[in-house]
């Protein structure tokens, strides 16, 4: 069944949207949509540093998306706006992934592989790491849940309950680096971001709970991978932005949804 | 023991001293506000209390096992996390339904339960904030300028709930405040606060001292009949009027 590259690509994207499900909602509810991207942004930093190292991608993406995500959150707060620390260091750290991948001389590198992810080339090894990833994501935050969403709900009323937020912002910070590298693959750094928000935002209209809202996000992610690998094939479009594309329209749909029962 | 004593707690953030060589205690079942006009500490102090940040210098002992309910100022739900009061009640984990509805109905909004908490309004609000507070029966009871946003018969409700609730389940109650003829009649101690403990007594002796008068006018005087609660039992004046930091007096009111 694994021999199909299609089967392949599509259990890619699940597995995704699986993770990226429960973390969005997260993104969503705590406004760190521009976070999220500036992580993956960072990323392809971590691309270039495994290529020149002869390491796992997935190592150095986990490690580049992790540093960058700490920095943001050990800066913050010391005279600069988060936005502003975030610009910077999103956009340096894509710039001088860009810079040092056109250093890697002897080795020919498809730079659009990974900004716009290459779903179509998912191996066993990277379905392993992606389904791996993936359940590592989903377990952490599955354990930390409760908390986590007390902290999101309120600092003051985590720390009433015995629950330290920093802690948990670390939770979230160690899901996203380990669901940017995983994704990498899926669809590229520049539209991870749209796999976390787009999926979380069209579950929103449907959810009366925090779970419900998680649980319908996953419901849309992975249905958004199959029928955008689909459409993909039979309209012969790059099968990352398609997958983007109809949860896109999914977000639109509930949105229209949601204004017309209002 | 005292459920809850701050002894000597100084903070400050930078050149900028919040709070200097404060200390306060709250007995069982006792009704304490601490009021103080915008920037005296009253926020950092309750932050300290619940353990959300750490003083400088001095230190905060609990009495072991205390149980802390906290209603904090009026709480920003955001409108993407779809959230049902029942939901937010069981956070962050461990209770039933069943204690719920109780909590609800001890907080006076029963039924409640199924609604979501962005369609809530602003009286709702506060008392689920309180029920959330209440559920898991504490000893002690914080809360923070809670009827921030509520009209004035709305506060005036709310400061008659919390009594019931301290009558229903003996609770100690701690609150901070800047609506001073409501609160304060409600009080068995007021604790007036400007980065250090000015005065510290039953309402009537505060509201009387020069201290208050200094920081707050004398025009709410006259409304502290608002509500009176009726025992009358009587409270030692502790409140040095000759005032100075270093030789207020600290002692509990009685």
């Amino acid at each position: 069944m694994l021999d199909d590259f299609m089967t392949r690509a599509a259990l890619a994207g699940v597995g995704v949207a699986l993770a990226a499900a429960p973390l969005g909602s997260f993104v969503v509810w705590r406004r760190m949509a521009y976070f999220g991207d500036a992580t993956a942004h960072a990323a392809i930093l971590g691309v270039a540093l495994s290529l020149a190292l002869q390491i796992s991608i997935f190592a150095g993406a986990v490690a580049v998306a992790l540093a960058m995500a700490l920095t943001v959150t050990v800066l913050t707060g010391r005279g600069y706006a988060m936005d502003t620390l975030l610009g910077v260091l999103a956009h340096s750290a894509l710039a001088f992934g860009l810079v040092a991948v056109s250093f890697l001389s002897g080795i020919r590198i498809d730079l659009m592989a990974y900004l716009f992810g290459d779903i179509l080339a998912v191996s066993r090894g990277d379905l392993a790491v992606i389904w791996g990833g993936a359940a590592l994501v989903v377990g952490l935050i599955g354990w930390r849940w409760s908390a986590l969403l007390t902290s999101t709900i309120s600092s003051e009323l985590a720390y009433a309950s015995g629950i330290d937020p920093k802690r948990e912002q670390l939770v979230l910070t160690l899901a996203l680096a380990v669901t940017v590298a995983v994704a990498i693959k899926v669809v590229g750094v520049l539209l991870i971001a749209a796999m976390l928000i787009i999926p979380a935002a069209a579950a929103r209209p449907l959810s009366r709970t925090p779970e419900q809202m998680a649980l319908t996000a996953a419901i849309i992610g992975s249905a958004s991978a199959v029928i955008g690998l689909q459409s993909a094939y039979t309209l012969d479009t790059p099968a990352g932005p398609s997958i983007v594309c109809v949860a896109a329209l999914v977000f639109l749909g509930t949105s229209v949804l949601q204004s017309l029962r209002s | 023991m005292s459920l809850i004593a701050a002894e000597n707690i100084s903070v400050s953030y930078g050149a900028n001293t919040v709070l200097r060589d404060v200390s306060l205690a709250v007995e069982s079942g006792e009704i304490v506000t601490v009021v103080g006009p915008n920037g005296s500490g009253k926020t950092t102090l309750l932050k300290l209390l619940i353990g959300a940040e750490r003083p400088q210098s001095g230190q905060i002992t609990r009495k072991p096992g205390l149980r802390i309910g906290y209603v904090p100022q009026k709480l920003h739900m955001d409108p993407t996390l779809p959230i049902t009061v029942e939901r937010f009640l069981r956070l962050p984990g461990g209770n039933t339904p069943a204690a719920c509805a109780a909590a609800l109905e001890r907080a006076g909004v029963p039924g409640l339960s199924q609604r979501q908490m962005s369609a809530l309004s602003g009286g709702q609000f506060q008392r689920v904030l309180l029920a959330r507070a209440l559920i898991n029966e504490p000893d002690l009871l914080l809360l923070d300028e809670a009827t921030q946003g509520l009209d004035q018969p709305g506060s005036a409700a709310f400061y008659l709930q919390i009594e019931e609730v301290r009558q229903k389940t003996g609770c100690a109650i701690l609150m901070i405040s800047h609506e001073l003829h409501v609160v304060m009649a409600a009080s068995d101690r007021v604790i007036c606060l400007n980065g250090h403990v000015c005065c510290e007594g039953a309402p009537e002796i505060v509201s009387a001292a020069p201290e208050y008068r200094a920081l707050f006018g004398t025009g709410t005087g006259g409304a502290l009949a608002l509500y009176r609660h009726e025992h009358d039992h009587t409270h030692d004046a502790i409140c040095t009027h000759d005032h100075a930091p270093q030789d207020k007096r600290i002692e509990a009111a009685e």
